[in-house]
């Protein structure tokens, strides 16, 4: 069988196409494929050899990256079965998720007014990653078994775990600011 | 069908001798030089039997330049001509340089470039060609003192440093005509001679402060892997700034103006440093200070004292700390070592911080000096192919985001911090106006949202893009890393396929042109010594080029190439033989790249070869699924 690196991230880890994913399997091989690509082993090599080593490298690393995070490899899955989201417009209108989001929002807009900032936002991190973990529970059963029902589920599903993404993201920025106000 | 045997790739069947590789540890104070003799990586000392080679330079009214502990005596009697600690200056406009807060005695003349340079004796400079002076030093150690030339060498860099300092480091070292094989990141460096001395498994931890700069990175280290999880830092924070604080202190208390001149200044930089290093072993110190009119002050600093002046300094570390955990994923039980590099961490204040921030004994029992040159020595070592079977391997990430403006003057990230290097991305944009036939392509690297606040690493226009309704066209930007950290750029619009990219020359970075000037200007016989190390560098790579296909040909050619792509391959290496032979450095080119060609699809496909078989003990499980 022959790798071939346009068409499946899993196949490039000798990995089975699924949600589940074994992680230190996962990393373990990651090493592995880089002991054979790295740039580092052609450095006496002909330019030729470095230029596809980088290459073949910078593949490795994307595919390790998209399939160790569970909404990277939600996304994939989902493009593996020909539906690609789009980040601009495919948004979702569960309008409780939407309420959720918002008082979230508002909560860490608050956050530099209070007494203890850095233990409210430990707490708010708490909380959005408990909700992420629902989500991620939620793609593990969708993606069990594959159907369009599910699929269309999963994508929802997605949405849903970009915003508490955007959210995380956010709460770290805001954590350094607080560590640079101190 | 019998099975094929192949080799590792890059890996030559043939023994060849031992080539000489050296690490070279460009540091703001001190630098060194290590090489890997009988199995053992040790720093390489001159004539005198010092190893460390202060990073001063002293240049002369006869246009030379002295170097070292021979500069050291004149930073204070002459300080304008004598640059220290140039690399706070690499890769840095005037304004960045200004703003660091040091006070610099330095006469700054402005160019048409964007890169300044101090008005000297011997005539004005750059920081990357005061930096290619000390590198030459070094040079001519490692060659005098391994009795050969230097095939190639590791250079290390502070793991914070940007695509601006990264590039013009590499540019110093072309300049001192060395040949990099790798820039390495200090704190990696560091690592690697750690680890492999120790034995080391687990999440390491390297807090490395040194003079002038400041790193931590947390790096994996298994069986031979280690692997950068995050890093972060701060490129113009180091000993230089303890010093700086207890400076402030000594005028506060002496009664000094703000406006002391600058032989008064530097001798105010040596009595603090001295007396900060007095306060490791001792808890007070007595300072004596000759004013410039000729009276004395005298006073007394403790330990005490010391420590909170330098407090704010070492808070500074602490949060690039917490972002490296936060970055990394990991949670403080995780770590196994926290190691400390760098001379700064000599400062018992600092081991005492870190240590309470970490909630671990930090170790110490290293030589904070030597390590990153050491480490760097034993990557230059097998790098260079003395070590065929060596497992290890390094795996670094891109310390700062790289990005790009958008409209409003805000940053689009393209790659996020800590991402693993090589990385290549692309991301789409498109046009603002109806008719807009031209992008001007803006490169940033920085964490901050308004551009401002970032670095700008350079500027570039892709034009021709037909015209067509604001959004309609695609642009597409690709970003490629390759594993020393520096960035190419690639524009292209997708629908009518112009296209434009460059290799980024960040704009505080010199070009090609003024590299090849200033190698000329330090060559007697300019043009012709130019030609013949060119003609001599193309019949290098050509042979190069010879013995690889050769024998990856020997190797797989029958099990990879058909016989129509055979005899293409075997027309090109015949022709690049006899051209080999002839003086035509521009023919030798075009016959490489010929060659190149030829045999792309083949060099894939062996490249391919080796991922399958890296991943051949795996394949059953997919069969199961």
């Amino acid at each position: 069988m022959q790798v071939d690196f346009s068409q499946n991230h899993y196949q490039i880890f000798a990995l089975p196409v699924s949600f589940e994913i074994d992680l230190d399997a996962l990393a373990q091989r990651y090493r592995e494929l880089q002991r054979a690509v790295h740039p580092d082993k052609f450095a006496s090599g002909t330019d030729q050899e470095r230029r596809i080593a980088v290459q073949r490298t910078a593949q490795v690393n994307e595919a390790y990256d998209t399939l160790k995070q569970p909404l990277h490899r939600a996304r994939y899955l989902l493009q593996l079965n020909g539906i690609n989201i789009n980040d601009e417009t495919d948004t979702t209108v569960d309008m409780e998720f939407l309420m959720e989001q918002m008082e979230m929002r508002e909560k860490l807009a608050e956050i530099k007014t209070k007494d203890d900032p850095e233990g409210a936002l430990f707490d708010l991190s708490q909380v959005i990653q408990k909700h992420s973990n629902v989500i991620v529970d939620a793609l593990r059963t969708q993606f069990a078994s594959i159907s369009p029902e599910n699929l269309e589920l999963a994508r929802e599903s997605v949405r849903k775990l970009q915003f508490m993404t955007k959210l995380q993201q956010e709460a770290a920025q805001l954590d350094e600011e607080l560590a640079e106000l101190m | 069908m019998a099975l094929l045997q192949i080799s590792e790739p890059g890996q030559s069947t043939a023994p060849h001798e031992h080539r000489l590789a050296v690490g070279i540890d460009l540091g703001t104070t001190n630098s060194l030089v290590a090489t890997v003799r009988s199995g053992t990586a040790e720093t390489l000392a001159d004539e005198q039997g010092h190893h460390t080679l202060p990073s001063i330079v002293h240049y002369l009214p006869d246009g030379g330049c002295k170097v070292g502990h021979e500069a050291r005596s004149a930073a204070t009697e002459d300080p304008q001509n004598t640059i220290v600690s140039v690399k706070r200056m690499m890769g840095r406009g005037l304004d960045d340089i200004r703003a660091t807060g040091h006070k610099l005695p330095y006469e700054f003349v402005q160019t048409d470039s964007a890169v300044p340079r101090i008005k000297t004796a011997a005539g004005e400079f750059s920081a990357v060609e005061i930096s290619a002076d000390i590198l030459k030093v070094l040079k001519q150690r490692a060659e005098a003192s391994l009795g050969g030339e230097l095939k190639g060498v590791v250079i290390t860099v502070p793991a914070y440093f940007d695509d601006a300092q990264r590039q013009s480091t590499k540019d110093a070292a072309t300049l001192a005509g060395l040949n990099v094989m790798r820039l390495l990141n200090e704190p990696t460096a560091a690592a690697v001679a750690y680890g492999l001395d120790h034995g080391a498994e687990g999440i390491h931890v390297i807090y490395d402060l040194g003079g002038g700069t400041f790193d931590v990175s947390i790096l994996r280290l298994h069986k031979g892997v280690f692997e950068v999880l995050a890093t972060a830092g701060d490129s113009a924070l180091g000993g230089d700034d303890l010093d700086k604080a207890v400076v402030d202190w000594i005028m506060q208390q002496a009664g000094i103006a703000d406006d002391v001149g600058h032989h008064q200044m530097r001798r105010l930089m040596r009595d603090a440093n001295t007396a900060k290093e007095a306060l490791t072993e001792s808890d007070s110190t007595e300072i004596t200070l000759e004013l410039d009119d000729g009276t004395h002050w005298q006073g007394n600093l403790t330990r005490e004292q010391f420590n909170e002046l330098v407090d704010p300094l070492i808070k500074k570390t602490l949060a690039p700390c917490r972002r490296t955990i936060r970055d990394a994923g990991i949670t403080l039980d995780e770590i196994s070592e926290v190691v400390m590099v760098g001379g700064s961490t000599r400062v018992p204040r600092v081991r005492e911080k870190v240590g309470e921030f970490f909630n671990t004994q930090p170790l110490v029992d290293i030589d904070p000096d030597k390590v990153v040159a050491i480490g760097a020595g034993i990557q230059a070592d097998i790098l260079a192919g003395n070590k065929p079977d060596d497992e290890l391997l390094l795996l670094d990430v891109l310390p700062l985001s790289l990005g790009l403006e958008t409209m409003g003057g805000l940053m689009e990230k393209v790659i996020n911090r800590n991402t693993p290097i090589p990385v290549s991305r692309a991301q789409d944009f498109t046009t603002f106006k109806d008719g807009q036939t031209a992008m001007a392509i803006h490169v940033i690297q920085g964490e901050r949202e308004l551009i401002d606040d970032n670095r700008s690493l350079a500027r570039f226009e892709l034009r021709g893009i037909p015209a067509m309704v604001a959004g309609a066209a695609r642009i597409r930007v690709t970003y490629q890393v390759d594993a020393d950290g520096l960035l190419s750029v690639s524009a292209r619009e997708e629908t009518s396929g112009v296209e434009s990219s460059i290799q980024v020359k960040p704009s505080y970075g010199l070009t090609d042109e003024e590299i090849t000037d200033m190698l000329k200007a330090s060559m007697s016989h300019a043009q012709e010594d130019v030609d013949a190390r060119g003609l001599r560098e193309k019949q290098v790579e050509a042979d190069r080029v010879l013995e690889a296909i050769n024998s990856a040909v020997a190797e797989d050619g029958a099990a990879l190439l058909s016989d129509a792509e055979r005899s293409v391959i075997d027309a090109a290496i015949s022709k690049l033989k006899q051209t080999r032979e002839g003086t035509d450095s521009r023919a030798i080119k075009q016959a490489i790249d010929e060659l190149d060609k030829a045999t792309a699809d083949y060099a894939e496909r062996r490249m391919d070869a080796s991922i399958n078989k890296a991943m051949a003990g795996h394949k059953i499980e997919e069969f199961e699924n």
